[in-house]
């Protein structure tokens, strides 16, 4: 069992929670991430790292709450233990001096990326951070990402906070504001992703992408996993996550990420009636933000 | 193909002892057309009588040619002759001296190929029944509680041992009979490998596998599930910062293989690691009671014929398929899987297109399978493994209706442990390079045995290389060898 020493709500139905696993804390490193199980009946789901403390053995995740096991789980408090938490998976960002960096986040992609612009701007570079989300209440790590960054834009789809505009807009500006950018880091939903790519390919600005394709194991077992990118297909759980994103073809993901549509729809209305009867709770129907390409 | 027509074989009275039975007796098993709608075993294990009747058939023949048969040497005779008199207690202490997980091998060993082909009795009748009569050994056990198993001094050595297959938990075993520490790490949530995630529930309970795993671990062995190695410590680490005197490599072949043509990654294609991973270690079949989804739809073709392939072919009819087909490039006589599995799919109503390969899979807008693309074949000269060569016919494309599509080709070893462990060989296929006898690997210290060695094999040959891999760290560890000898 893997306790949760702290939970914070960051947002509406996006929640941090710090968990407790020494050896998993130990090795990780940013752009990795981890697969964790509520209970014995439980998926096994990925989530990515988005922070790690060697000394308190802790892992933290953030996750947004869009079916049924990141709902369970939101529902978990501080104290509560999941069942399984094995990482940490996948390949590391490549961190090194390339000079001046973006890194984009988006919705809870923001979580994600700033380990690796807190490494890369250690490692000398110049970071220029952008956070999106769609309203102002689900900004977060505002606070985190202007000291990881050496320079931070924060917008909002609706305008109710900063600026108004998608993070592609601001990304265009900054893109045209200086010359010297080489690298663009990009994580958040699979339309935002895409859509940076469709960009940075028209400046010929290479792009990093994390992929979130849906995994059971993730050590390379069951091929669940696997993108086709620049042409071949990879298994994005020990090839990446991350990837050349203008390699990526975002058609096939997108498709892919709906396989299971039905069943999960089924599943989460089923939680959702079955936590109705128990504890009336108000979780119901809050949460229809599901950035996670539907 | 003795054992092909042995399942149609009426049961024979119980006939005096002193009388040849030639007839094995039959197992009892759930009719097919109950079978096709539910997860449970499909062969029911034989009763005690039935067992001791089956073990009386046996001529106790002085040279035991069943034995050399036996990858891992269980005294097969003495063990029969235990349980011909009912001392079950006694046949399972006599079974376990030798094979660690009896209740796993009475039922999957491919006992046709191995004891049972060389069986004295074979030769002008139905061999001896020797993986039945195991299994019911080995169930007993589990059903009355466990023998204790004598276990050595502690040495104060301590093993790491890489993966709890049917290898690693043999070796970890072994080395814990021993006198060693055995600390096995496993990359999933259970211990068990392929006989967790791979081989299906009603070919194997998962239940018995665990209570299997839950008998070693009284030897002292320590298993902690979740941890990667290669992706936590990596093997150099945990022999020089963890403190372990030696390591024991049993990764399996977990890798899946693909056919690299057109259309793979559609919607509905499976590797059969995926799909059956979904089903037996996530239960999906158990969907939505246990969270973890699986699509099939009305019709589905598994390509292969392996035991994996035909493990998919009726996972497939019990997930509801309508139509389940095996799609093979050979013909029948090559089907490499265990002739009591294929005889059960058939029965099951699995179908079979022989000299048949799938050229690309077709979609529609949404990427889901709309159909499979074949080619026939013919067979041609014979190729390095002595069967015939299927070769195609040129023109000869048709298109299969079909919704799913499961690749059971074959699997390759995981690279990672390989991959981050300085100074370990390996083959060009990925293989790590050891010897066939003492299991050690180029590396002192580290030895491997099982699939991740051999490739795609069978539980038996993994478990036969973690003993031998056993004797020879612990003839490591009291430095009677060295690895490099
Ligand atoms: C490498 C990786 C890192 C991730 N990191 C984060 C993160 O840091 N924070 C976060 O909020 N989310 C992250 N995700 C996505 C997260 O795993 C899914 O939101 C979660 O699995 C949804 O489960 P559910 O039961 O709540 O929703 P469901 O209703 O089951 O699914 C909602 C959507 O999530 C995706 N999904 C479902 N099951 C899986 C699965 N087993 N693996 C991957 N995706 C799945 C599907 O596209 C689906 O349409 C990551 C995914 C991957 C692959
Ligand atoms: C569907 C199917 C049906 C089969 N049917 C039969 C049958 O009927 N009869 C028969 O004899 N054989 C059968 N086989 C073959 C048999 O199961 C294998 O030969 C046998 O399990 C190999 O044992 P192993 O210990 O070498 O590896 P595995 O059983 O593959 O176990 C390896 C374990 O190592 C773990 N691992 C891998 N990498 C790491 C890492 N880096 N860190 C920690 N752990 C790791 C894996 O998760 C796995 O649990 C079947 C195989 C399959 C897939
Ligand atoms: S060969 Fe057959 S009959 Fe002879 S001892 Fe072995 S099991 Fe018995
Ligand atoms: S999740 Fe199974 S291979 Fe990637």
């Amino acid at each position: 069992m893997y306790r949760i020493n702290r939970k914070e709500v960051l947002a509406p139905s996006v929640n941090l929670f710090e968990i407790k696993a020494p050896a998993v804390a130990e090795k990780a490193r940013p752009g990795q991430f981890v697969i964790l199980r509520v209970d014995s009946e439980g998926e096994r789901i990925p989530l990515t790292i988005a922070d790690f403390d060697r000394e308190k053995g802790a892992i933290t995740c953030v996750f947004q709450e869009v079916g049924k096991t990141t709902r369970v789980l939101g529902a978990l408090n501080e104290g509560d233990s999941v069942k399984d938490f094995v990482g940490p998976l996948g390949e590391p960002s490549r961190i090194e001096y390339y000079g001046h960096i973006v890194c984009v986040g988006g919705g809870v992609g923001v979580a994600p990326v700033y380990p690796i612009a807190r490494a890369l701007k250690e490692a000398g570079n110049k970071v220029t951070g952008i956070i999106g989300a769609r309203t102002g209440e689900l900004v977060f790590w505002e606070d985190k990402m202007r000291a990881a960054c050496s320079e931070l834009r924060v917008t909002t789809d609706d305008g109710s906070y900063a600026g108004k505009g998608f993070v592609t807009d601001v990304l265009t500006e900054v893109i045209k504001e200086s010359n010297d950018i080489v690298l663009c880091i990009a994580i958040g939903p699979l339309p935002m992703m895409r859509a940076v790519c469709n960009l940075t390919r028209e400046y010929g600005l290479k792009t990093v992408v994390s992929l979130n394709s849906i995994m059971v194991d993730g050590t390379g077992m069951c091929g669940s996993c696997r993108v086709t990118v620049g042409g071949e297909t990879k298994f994005a759980c020990v090839d990446g996550p991350e990837f050349d994103g203008h390699q990526v073809d975002f058609a096939e993901m997108a498709r892919r990420a709906l396989i299971y549509k039905p069943q999960e729809k089924l599943s989460l209305e089923r939680y959702l009636n079955e936590s109705e009867h128990q504890c009336g709770c108000s979780h119901r129907g809050e949460n229809n933000d599901n950035r996670v390409q539907k | 193909m003795d054992a092909v027509i042995e399942v149609k074989i009426m049961t024979t009275e119980y006939k005096n002892k002193k009388t040849l039975v030639p007839n094995k007796y039959d197992m009892p098993v759930q009719e097919p057309v109950q079978r096709i709608k539910n997860f449970q075993e499909v062969a029911l294990g034989y009763d005690e009588e039935t067992a001791a009747a089956e073990a009386a058939r046996c001529l106790q023949c002085k040279q035991a040619p069943c034995c050399r048969g036996c990858p891992v040497e269980v005294d097969i005779p003495a063990f029969i002759k235990l349980a011909a008199r009912k001392d079950f207690a006694g046949a399972i202490k006599k079974i376990k001296e030798k094979n660690a997980l009896p209740a796993v091998c009475g039922r999957v060993c491919p006992q046709e190929n191995q004891c049972e082909k060389f069986c004295t009795l074979g030769k002008k009748h139905n061999p001896v029944a020797i993986g039945r009569i195991e299994r019911f050994c080995a169930d007993r056990e589990l059903h009355n509680g466990a023998v204790p198993q004598e276990v050595a001094a502690a040495t104060g050595k301590k093993v790491a041992v890489v993966g709890s297959g049917p290898a690693g938990l043999t070796c970890a075993a072994d080395l814990a009979k021993l006198g060693h520490k055995a600390t096995v790490f496993e990359a999933l949530h259970v211990a068990g490998g392929v006989l967790m995630y791979g081989i299906p529930e009603f070919r194997l309970p998962k239940a018995v596998v665990q209570e299997e795993v839950e008998n070693l671990k009284k030897l002292g062995i320590d298993i902690r599930v979740n941890a990667v190695v290669g992706k936590l410590a990596t093997v150099d680490e945990l022999m020089e910062k963890d403190g372990f005197d030696a390591v024991f490599i049993g990764t399996g072949a977990g890798l899946p293989y693909f056919m690299k043509i057109p259309g793979e990654n559609a919607c509905g294609v499976y590797s059969a690691n995926e799909f059956l991973t979904r089903t037996n270690l996530m239960k999906a079949y158990l969907f939505p009671g246990y969270d973890t989804p699986i699509r099939v739809g009305r019709k589905v073709a598994v390509l292969g014929g392996g035991n994996v392939a035909m493990d998919s072919a009726r996972t497939a009819l019990r997930l509801g398929a309508e139509e389940s087909w095996i799609v093979y490039r050979r013909s029948r006589v090559e089907l490499p899987a265990r002739h009591e599995e294929i005889e059960h799919a058939e029965e099951e109503g699995v179908k079979f297109r022989f000299l048949t390969s799938p050229t690309r899979i077709l979609y529609n807008d949404d990427y889901w399978v709309t159909g499979m693309e074949c080619l026939r074949y013919e067979l041609g000269e014979a190729d390095d493994s002595g069967r015939r060569r299927p070769v195609p016919i040129k023109g000869s494309e048709f298109v299969i209706d079909v919704d799913t599509v499961v690749v059971a080709i074959g699997q390759g070893p995981n690279p990672l442990v390989p991959r981050t462990t300085n100074g370990l060989e390996c083959s060009k296929k990925g293989n790590i390079i050891a010897d066939p006898e003492t299991g050690a690997t180029s590396k002192p210290g580290v030895f491997a045995g099982g699939d991740v060695v051999s490739g795609a094999a069978t539980v038996i040959l993994a478990m036969g290389a973690g003993r031998k891999a056993a004797n020879s760290i612990h003839a490591y560890l009291s430095g009677q060898t060295t690895t490099n000898s």
